[in-house]
């Protein structure tokens, strides 16, 4: 009755949200998109982590989730600081926009 | 019923992650962005992993995503127009995305059978439950690791408040 799934479907979904990931981050101009596409790579590659630590049987697969998810939320108030910080300067959240360091 | 919950939200999660690449306004993607979370957290569920499934939803949904449209609202950011780089973009885009999606599953189905197959919730070799391995793990052999996140943690909300500090 209860059908498997084999641990290469869900690395396959992750490689489709990777790559959708990449493809977003290149192609949107928004900064805050562009930050979107990078939260969903990341949580691709933690799929991988848990149907890695799943086949295992082991838990050190999802503790290194666990570290990645502390690290996107540190990164995430950071970088969405920094947004704020250039919108202030350049008003506009356009990457073609943002193209120096100094304005 | 694994292979139900794995297709069900499994297509849930790629819809919603095209929906991402396809809205023009931020606010869209950024709901979007929340399916994905969401199915992701059930499929870590299918996977035996229920404590990152509820950090997922705690973490990811909840705190870092209303940061993103918290900050979204008080920029308000409108849609993105074109541009010539986003032209450009797209020529990039779509094809290295997919050379990177084909040489990716062609490596993992091509050692499917070396991967074995999941069953739904599965199982830990010693035998406990999910969270008290990894509560157990996590503070015996990595407390120090995990105390540095702490840090790590404090100098982040420390930078954001000096960097989105309105300049005197």
């Amino acid at each position: 009755m209860s059908a498997t799934v084999p641990v290469a479907y869900y690395l396959v979904l992750a490689a489709v949200l990777f790559s959708v990931g990449i493809a977003a981050f290149l192609i949107k101009r928004n900064v805050i998109s562009i930050f979107m596409s990078i939260e969903l790579m990341l949580n691709a590659v933690n799929l991988t982590f848990v149907a890695f630590a799943h086949m295992w049987h082991q838990v050190q697969g999802q503790i290194f989730v666990f570290f990645v998810m502390v690290v996107a939320a540190a990164e995430a108030a950071v970088g969405l600081a920094i947004i704020i910080a250039i919108f202030r300067t350049r008003q506009t959240l356009n990457v073609d926009q943002i193209n120096l360091m100094k304005s | 019923m694994q292979l139900a919950i794995f297709i069900i939200f499994g297509a849930l999660a790629v819809a919603g992650a095209l929906n991402l690449l396809w809205q023009r306004h931020p606010i869209n993607s950024a709901l979007s962005l929340v399916v994905v979370m969401m199915s992701l957290a059930v499929l870590y569920w299918s996977l035996g992993a229920e404590f990152l499934a509820a950090a997922q939803v705690i973490v990811y949904s909840g705190a870092i995503m209303v940061l993103f449209v918290f900050v979204i609202m008080l920029l308000n950011a409108g849609e993105e127009e074109h541009t010539t780089g986003s032209r450009a973009a797209y020529l990039v885009g779509f094809p290295g995305a997919a050379a990177i999606f084909c040489l990716l599953s062609f490596v993992f189905l091509s050692e499917s059978k070396a991967l074995g197959v999941t069953n739904l919730g599965g199982q830990l070799d010693n035998g406990l439950n999910n969270i008290a391995e990894i509560s157990t793990v996590l503070f015996t052999k990595l407390l120090l690791p995990f105390e540095v996140t702490s840090i790590l943690i404090l100098v982040a909300i420390l930078g954001a408040v000096v960097l989105a500090r309105k300049e005197q």
